[in-house]
């Protein structure tokens, strides 16, 4: 090969690296109404079965649908599912599809699919899995209805099938959801209102979604996640910042439309601009916590954790994650407040004076020595590790020997696994949040659990609050339900398996000549016009 | 001259292959686990421990190196564990971003900072010398990311001559492309303008008090021509060393750059992956790093010969 002949390549290739790959042009894209969106985080995963990342869920949320969703009322409505029925002896649901549904490849969407989906679904999800448990046979009628015959009645049936946050039940194509479920999808054909490009993915920058002209919105109007999911821009661009200045100059500068998590510190800047409308459109925020160790001393002593409840002052907590009291608020509650699950029973003792005598009575009696208490943090993770530094203050107020280890986020998960004594790489306590439609009912409120090893990390071991919740699950009055939730706020005050911090929202940013966004725990991008 | 270049092609097999087992073993080492990434908040350890036998984490360190390294000497840089996509079409996305941030950067960095390097040598002492010597101060001393935000506010929100973020490929035009890259280069040519700058005239310093520089000056050749066609030439080792040894610090400093720029480039998709455990990715980027940077030592120790004849191989 001569040396012109090599250098033409080389010129050839370099072109070809400057120039990028065979996507749609800047210009291309310019012809269409497109929505540019700076998304919470970046898109890593297509399966919103085999990850539970929230930024998963949403993208689930644009690509596929649900048989059934939860509206701000919190009632259960039919999505995918036209009618249904259930027996009198409430053992069996018939459900009948909507007319027109088809798949981002022209099929039909089939009995058959829907089955796979919530079989699969369910070996990942906690709901699930409890419908899993009292599931007989799922069963195939014809082209367009199937039944559920359950092995006794269950009252969440439908609820399990609405569920809105991670694992969403949603609906995939039967060979796609035939994948085992921790195996990852790499698929993306749904029958969701838009279709994702994905020649034209780069994970770490951009998403594309097209509007899906296939799909037969419902009726309704939209609610959270039912309702006519009504697709108004002809494309949908996800353009992950992940520097928030950055981000807040280019919605400044009108590069992106719509910003949907803005950092407290930088609501004024935006709010400067009278192109910019700052809102908060989460009507349930999230809920941050703290969380003990159960295993080892000194939690796992009740009064060492009962301790901290008072010492812990919500209004604290609150202002360090939001920074305004406008964005962050006390929830005294182990159900999310807004939800009809709020419960105030006992809330006294997050709400009532700060007693840190008490505290340091309770201390004492549960004997405490002086030994070592590891508190993780993550400094990438703002929520985190302010509520980290929080912690780490009350604890040595009331003279305990605190160690805060500020990692960053993946180190924590990765610790907060470790089950050894904290001379053995473990830990005592770690803080995170939750956001508020994962925390609604008994059902999926895991950090109330107290199964054990099974349960999430800090390990309780709690028959009654198993007891309750399993009496919950077999309540068929909306009363009695209720009832039982109050209970088990009740024994949780005394056995204390998190402490709620502070109740928060994240306030959304974009351009004015953007309207249409829903109020909704989810950032949903139908029903969102840009003129 | 070719028997030398192929000693040296060799010589990088191994010194990437250290690489690579260096790399393994520092993730190995590493505290974190993409698989309690991967499983959320919501999961349990038992969970958590599904997911890593799937994704062949619970093996030992030699069979985990040993699929990997066989599989990368058949260049498969494997699958990115989270997106499921090959790590050499994730790198194959991100090369033109961050080629183009480096070009530009390298060409602003050489055009503007060998002139100002030569001018400093030549008026040394002066007070064009002091300004030269201040802005090299001020370029070292700066952070990149303060320069940027600096630079974003200026050029981007005030003035809105430049976008502020992103990146468009040639196909969407010259301008939008060069639009993109003009802001980022400054800002991360800044620290390289003011190393080779320094450098430059303290060689040009040297050079100027050489005989043969006078002699050329006493012959009646023109400043320009004393300054360009002697002293420039012979004092170009040391510069082409520190912008090949500069190629090194310009792979760290992309990082910070595009992410502050909202670049897709390399050097973001290396830091989310360091951040999320993503390892296949990790351990390709550093291999394409290193074997960059062996080749850039390589044409730097060839490109010795070109200012030098004395040099011989």
């Amino acid at each position: 090969m001569s040396a012109m002949r090599r250098g033409a390549l080389a010129a050839l290739w370099l072109v070809s690296m400057l120039a990028g790959g065979g996507t749609l042009s800047a210009s291309a894209a310019a012809q269409q109404k497109t929505l540019k969106f700076v998304p919470e985080a970046d898109l890593r995963s297509l399966d919103p079965i085999w990850t539970t990342a929230y930024i998963t869920r949403n993208y689930g949320y644009m690509v596929y649908d649900t048989l059934f969703a939860v509206n701000e009322k919190f009632e259960v409505q039919p999505q995918m599912v036209d009618k249904w029925s259930l027996s009198d002896d409430k053992l069996t649901y018939t459900f009948v599809l909507r007319d027109g549904l088809k798949w981002h490849d022209g099929q039909p969407v089939r009995p058959a699919d829907c089955i796979a989906s919530i079989e699969r679904w369910a070996k990942r999800d906690a709901l699930g899995q409890k419908l899993a448990d009292l599931t007989q046979a799922w069963t195939p009628v014809d082209d367009k209805s199937f039944t559920l015959r359950l092995k006794k009645p269950f009252s969440l049936t439908l609820d399990a099938l609405a569920k809105p946050s991670s694992n969403v039940p949603f609906i995939m194509p039967e060979r796609v959801a035939k994948t085992d479920a921790f195996t990852q999808i790499t698929e993306s054909i749904g029958s969701g209102p838009f279709k994702m490009v994905k020649e034209e993915w780069v994970p770490g920058n951009k998403v594309v979604f097209v509007k899906n002209t296939d799909y037969v919105p419902r009726k309704e109007a939209p609610s959270w996640a039912s309702g006519g999911k009504t697709v108004k821009v002809d494309r949908v661009e996800w353009v992950y910042i992940p520097d928030s200045a950055t981000a807040a100059a280019a919605l400044n500068a009108g590069e992106v439309d719509w910003w949907q998590m803005v950092p407290p510190d930088l609501v004024p800047l935006l709010a400067k601009n009278k192109d910019i409308k700052v809102e908060n459109t989460d009507p349930l925020g999230s809920i941050g916590l703290i969380r003990f160790n159960q295993l080892h001393p000194p939690f796992n002593n009740a009064k060492m954790r009962q301790a901290l409840l008072y010492l812990v002052n919500q209004q604290d907590y609150a202002l360090a994650i939001a920074g305004d009291a406008k964005q962050g608020k006390p929830c005294p509650s182990f159900f999310t407040c807004g939800s009809p699950a709020e419960s105030r029973v006992g809330s006294e003792l997050l709400t009532g004076k700060r007693d840190l005598a008490k505290a340091k009575q309770l201390i004492q009696e549960a004997g405490y020595k002086g030994e070592k208490i590891v508190v993780l943090s993550a400094t990438d993770q703002p929520i985190v590790h302010s509520q980290g530094l929080v912690t780490t203050e009350l604890l040595k107020s009331a003279g305990l020997n605190v160690e805060l280890a500020a990692n960053d986020w993946g180190t924590l998960i990765n610790r907060r696994a470790v089950k050894e004594p904290i001379e053995k790489g473990g830990w005592n306590i770690f803080h995170t949040w939750l956001v508020g439609p994962d925390m609604t009912n008994p059902a999926i409120n895991y950090p109330m659990r107290g199964v054990g090893d099974k349960s999430w990390f800090g390990w309780p071991t709690d028959p009654r609050m198993e007891e309750l919740r399993n009496a919950w699950f077999d309540a068929t009055e909306p009363g009695q339900q209720k009832q039982l939730i109050d209970e088990m706020q009740k024994h949780a005050w005394e056995t204390v398996p998190f402490i709620p911090t502070a109740q928060f929202v994240i306030p959304t940013a974009y351009r004015a000549n953007v309207s249409g966004l829903l109020i909704s725990p989810v950032a949903f991008l139908w029903n969102v016009e840009k003129k | 001259m070719l028997g030398y270049i192929l000693r040296r092609l060799l010589a990088t097999i191994p010194v990437i292959g250290m690489v690579a087992l260096f790399v393994f073993s520092l993730l190995y080492l590493t505290p974190g686990d993409p698989a309690a990434v991967i499983a959320g908040d919501i999961a349990t350890v038992e969970d958590i421990e599904r997911i890593r036998q799937k994704l062949g984490l619970d093996q030992p360190f030699l069979t985990r190196f040993w699929v990997w390294a066989s599989a990368v000497l058949q260049g498969d840089l494997g699958i990115s564990i989270f997106t499921n996509l090959p790590v050499t079409q994730l790198i194959g996305q991100r090369v033109g971003p961050t080629l183009s941030l480096a070009l530009c950067t390298l060409i602003v960095a050489v055009a503007v900072a060998v002139p100002l390097g030569v001018v400093g040598a030549w008026k040394a002492g002066k007070l064009v010398d002091r300004l030269v010597m201040l802005f090299s101060v001020a370029g070292f001393s700066m952070p990149v990311f303060v320069l940027a935000y600096v630079l974003i506010y200026l050029f981007a929100i005030d003035l809105d001559w430049l976008p502020v973020q992103g990146y468009a490929p040639l196909r969407d035009g010259f301008w939008p492309w060069l639009s993109h890259l003009i802001l980022p280069s400054i800002a991360l040519g800044t620290i390289y303008i003011a190393l080779i700058a320094r450098i430059t005239r303290a060689a040009m310093l040297e050079v100027l008090a050489q005989d043969y520089v006078r002699t050329a000056h006493a012959k009646g050749l023109a400043p320009s021509a004393v300054l360009l066609g002697h002293a420039l030439k012979n004092a170009a080792v040391p510069i082409v060393t520190v912008i090949g040894i500069g190629i090194a610090l310009l792979i760290s400093g992309v990082v910070v750059t595009e992410s502050v720029f909202a670049i897709p480039g390399i050097g973001r998709l290396t830091v989310d992956a360091i951040l999320r455990r993503d390892y296949p990715i990790i351990q390709g980027v550093i291999l394409l790093f290193s074997s960059i940077y062996v080749l850039v030592n390589l044409a730097v120790d060839l490109s010795y010969r070109f200012f030098d004849p004395r040099i011989q191989y």
